[in-house]
């Protein structure tokens, strides 16, 4: 050790390495985008050809609004060629990117979804209106409960507990929401209810998780069961023989003065119910909380390297069973958006697998509160484009249009997320 | 500070971890705590940082008796610790995971990473270390992470600073410049516990030696006493330090591998066009700095890893691109770098993984029976040929020690007719006494005509087993130099530079 003698060392910079990484050409672009540019090409121009001479329009104001905005028409079929031209090039470009070993800009795939949809819609609406405003309206609102789940979902899985019972907690909110407020005849306790209920159901998750370290997984999937079970049983022996145990005030659309009066974003944001206003604030909170404070700093650090928490004091276990709590509470909240928001009523089961779309939003947006909102709301868009089109009469069949919201939970999943990264410590109980 | 331990006792059920054990660190002096592995060493640490409580004994700073509930007392009474295992979130910056626990906060209860900024780069000023405090933890080197350690510990006031196994990770030249800072530290009036089973480290840094074994201290040496006298003192016996064996005979080239490149799930080059050859008779260690490729090659060549191109020729008979089955059955024996995980399973009885990898014929299997009673003698056999200490061949193979458990594997690889052996990390974790064991067994091997790679993160294994060495630095072989190459030129290759002499060998 006769460097040991020497006086100053040689320190190493603490430079990232960059290792150097290999370009294995990944096709699932090119192939997705040439697999779509096939579908618009037989869709929008040899469907299309019986549309020629027709007009789509496009809606961009409605009729209660100070600043109307003129329709836009265009011709059906000439977009459509014109759409599916532009795709067939966009996935020739990315095919010659990939061929080159280039990666391929994020503007290409924003491009090429938001044209399809163009095509899509002028395609879809041919010789009818669409009524933009509403179909966004409609988006923010129908996203609401999914957004709140993926919050909570957020909230508990960046501890490391797995939340699963998303649903649960959603149906739990649903139901005590329309029970308190039916019975005091004030929404607002409904909506304290709602996240009472929500913090019980996730409390059981944690307890049976953090302290007797059953798979978080299997604890999930027996609570939601167990909550659709309790909910049925309750509907059916307390709710349904004695109506007014099941009648709540639905919370009226709040306009914002002079915000909602913006063209398109106003009636989109800024006329909707409380329970939208309070998501807004849930968003920034959660995000706020989880990236720029102390708490959120030790949320993170549990469910990333428990065991590094635990050595310089944190308590993993209280700090994981209150983020999930606080999940919980999130979650349960958007389960009011049910009865107090949208129905005015509790029914059976009637999440209706929400809570799963949620859980895929958590994992889409890579476990994040922001991107996981915007994932929610590409589900949120397609659950409203299937009842907007069903209501103008659309040439796909109904119950096609049905499976879209799923068909793109799948692809958004599977094929476009690729591996997005969970907590290190997602799922894993600690033990000393 | 002063610390001192006094009669500290821990059990965990019947296992006595820790006995009676008292220790005095003086202020100012580095304290090395010496012995092999499974000796007590960290369990006593633990105890010192309040993750574990003993059942006996007590601790004392200065002369006062603390009670430490959690780790959070003792950081507050001012010990830190560097972890043998840097407890450091991946994805945190450097300055998140340094006031993690302690952090500071501004109005409205965010978070204030400037103040943990200028902390960070205080101390890191004081001793030369030259950190950003924003880089991200996962694409510091180790060497640099070990540092992130000792600022968080530091930044915490720690009077007495514990290094649990600090050397494990690192390279001979951060080794040195780890030791330099140790030193400083001590300078400064830090106290130092320097846990290790490493006798050359020991000998160049301590002030101080206590020798544990079996949870008991078994003496105190000076740093002047030899290495032979050291491990004696720490195994028990007089121990054989270097290997006997003789002059390879080599019988023509077996492995022939060229260009071989593996990338990772991440699309990372993990193994970047590596070529060599090994002949019959030979044992080519490869050696480097753990995560520079060394798994991936050993995977590879077992047909475990996926997106491999180049070539790989044993006998003249290409292995690359063939099932796991059929590279075992060309006759590739592979010892994996962690037994537990991937050599054995645990659950499983001794006689049950002595067959795992022939489960798909004879003499093991007849007409889709297991052949219980040929099982039976087989096990009984290798249990006396390889000294396996156990209960019998039905005890689960869990349940043994470390050094039984890489017996067993040794045993299930080397009974089949070999064309090849591999042994990745063969004794990582043994004791003195089972590392002789499998040292002969490999020597045999080679001697009976069978190529063999050694993978090693440990020097002084390198140098005692192989002919020839190459060594590896991210992904690439470095050079290929004879066994008898100096340490010091070994450890300047192990940190990427070419030896001038080495390539002229290439």
């Amino acid at each position: 050790m006769s460097t040991l003698t020497q006086s100053t060392a040689p320190v190493a910079a603490s430079a990232p390495i960059i290792k150097p990484t290999a370009a294995i050409r990944s096709w699932k672009i090119p192939i997705t985008f040439g697999g779509f540019a096939v579908l618009s090409l037989f869709l929008f121009v040899v469907l299309g050809r019986g549309q020629r001479g027709e007009l789509s329009t496009f809606r961009l104001s409605q009729a209660r609004d100070v600043i109307q905005l003129p329709a836009v028409a265009l011709p059906t079929f000439v977009t459509g060629v014109f759409v599916a031209i532009v795709l067939v090039l966009l996935a020739a470009a990315s095919a010659w990117l990939v061929y080159r070993h280039t990666k391929i800009p994020i503007v290409f795939s924003i491009l090429f979804a938001l044209l399809f949809l163009v095509g899509f819609l002028a395609w879809a609406a041919s010789g009818s209106t669409i009524p933009v405003p509403g179909l966004l309206i409609g988006t923010v609102t129908l996203s609401a409960p999914l957004i709140f789940g993926a919050l909570g979902g957020v909230l508990s899985e960046r501890a490391g507990v797995v939340n699963v019972a998303i649903e649960g907690q959603l149906l739990a909110g649903a139901f005590s929401s329309a029970v308190v407020a039916s019975a005091t005849g004030n929404p607002y306790l409904g909506l304290l209810a709602a996240m009472v209920a929500g913090a019980l159901v996730s409390m059981v998750l944690a307890a049976f998780a953090l302290k007797y370290l059953v798979d978080q997984v299997i604890v999930g999937v027996v609570l939601n069961v167990l909550v659709i079970g309790l909910t049925s049983f309750l509907y059916s022996q307390v709710l349904a023989p004695s109506a007014n145990l099941n009648s709540p005030d639905v919370f009226p659309r709040l306009d914002v003065p002079l915000l909602s009066e913006i063209p398109i974003i106003g009636p989109v944001l800024f006329r909707q119910t409380i329970i939208v206003y309070v998501m807004y604030v849930a968003i920034a909170v959660v995000y706020f909380g989880l990236f720029r404070t102390k708490w959120g700093l030790r949320v993170r650090a549990v469910g990333e390297h428990p065991q590094a928490a635990d050595t310089v004091g944190i308590n993993v276990n209280r700090t994981r069973f209150i983020a999930v709590t606080l999940g919980g509470v999130v979650s349960g909240f958007g389960g009011a958006y049910f009865t107090l928001g949208a129905v005015g009523a509790f029914n059976k089961e009637m999440t209706n697998g929400m809570g799963f779309i949620a859980l895929a939003a958590v994992i889409f947006g890579q476990w994040h509160p922001i991107k996981a909102t915007l994932a929610a709301l590409l589900f949120g868009f397609a659950t409203n484009l299937q009842n907007v089109l069903g209501i103008i009469g659309s040439p796909v069949p109904s119950e096609f249009m049905l499976m879209l919201p799923y068909v793109v939970t799948i692809f958004a999943v599977a094929g476009f997320v690729g591996r997005s990264r969970a907590p290190a410590a997602d799922g894993k109980p600690y033990i000393k | 500070m002063k610390l001192e331990l006094r009669g500290i006792t821990k059990r965990f059920g019947a296992l006595v971890a820790n006995n009676n054990i008292s220790l005095t660190v003086e202020s100012g002096e580095i304290h090395a705590l010496l012995g092999e592995n499974g000796a007590g060493k960290s369990t006593l640490m633990n105890v010192l940082y309040g993750l574990y409580i003993a059942e006996e004994g007590e601790i004392l700073l200065d002369d006062t008796v603390q009670k430490f509930a959690g780790p959070g007392d003792a950081m507050k009474a001012g010990i830190g610790m560097v972890h043998q295992h840097f407890m450091l979130v991946p994805v945190f910056t450097v300055a998140e995971n340094v006031v993690l626990g302690h952090e500071q906060t501004t109005f409205g209860g965010r978070l204030d990473l400037s103040a943990a900024r200028a902390k960070v780069r205080e101390i890191s000023d004081r001793f030369g270390f030259d950190i950003d405090p924003d880089a991200l933890i996962e694409d510091l080197p180790v060497g640099v992470q070990q540092r992130v350690e000792i600022i968080k510990a530091l930044s915490q006031d720690a009077r007495v600073l514990v290094f649990d196994e600090p050397t494990a990770v690192l390279t001979p030249q951060e080794t040195d410049e780890l030791m330099i800072i140790m030193r400083q530290l001590a300078e400064s009036g830090t106290s130092i516990v320097f846990i290790t089973h490493k006798l050359r480290e020991v000998r160049a840094v301590a002030d101080r030696i206590t020798v544990i074994r079996l949870g008991t201290v078994v003496g105190e040496a000076s740093p002047t006493a030899t290495n032979a006298e050291l491990a004696s003192l720490m195994v028990g016996r007089a121990v054989e330090l270097t290997v006997h064996k003789n002059a390879p005979e080599l019988r023509g080239t077996a492995l022939s591998v060229k260009n071989l490149s593996v990338i990772d799930s991440r699309n990372q080059i993990v193994v970047n066009s590596v070529s060599f050859d090994v002949q019959a008779g030979e044992v080519l260690a490869i050696a480097g700095v753990q995560g520079n490729g060394q798994t991936e090659l050993t995977e590879a060549l077992l047909g475990l890893q996926h997106h491999v191109t180049g070539s790989i020729e044993l006998d003249g008979k290409p292995l690359r691109g063939y099932s796991v089955r059929h590279i075992l059955d060309s006759g590739v024996g592979f010892v994996p770098e962690d037994r537990t995980e991937d050599g054995l399973i645990a659950d499983f009885s001794i006689a049950e993984n002595l067959m795992l990898d022939r489960s798909s014929g004879a003499p093991f299997v007849k007409a889709g029976n297991l052949q219980l009673g040929f099982r039976a003698t087989f096990a009984a056999e290798k249990i006396r040929e390889f000294d396996i200490r156990s209960q019998g061949s039905e005890m689960e193979a869990g349940r043994l020690s470390g050094g039984n458990q890489q017996k067993v594997v040794l045993a299930r690889e080397l009974s089949r007719e070999l064309r090849l052996f591999v042994a990745a990390q063969p004794t990582r974790g043994l004791d003195v006494g089972s590392i002789e064991f499998v040292h002969t067994r490999i020597i045999e091997t080679r001697d009976s005509g069978i190529p063999v790679i050694v993978v090693s993160t440990e020097l002084d294994e390198v140098v005692a087993l192989a002919d020839r060495i190459a060594v590896m630095y991210r992904g690439e072989i470095v050079g290929i130099v004879p066994g008898n190459t100096p340490r010091a030129t070994l450890g300047l290759m192990m940190a990427g530079e070419h030896a001038p002499e080495t390539k002229a060998l290439l």
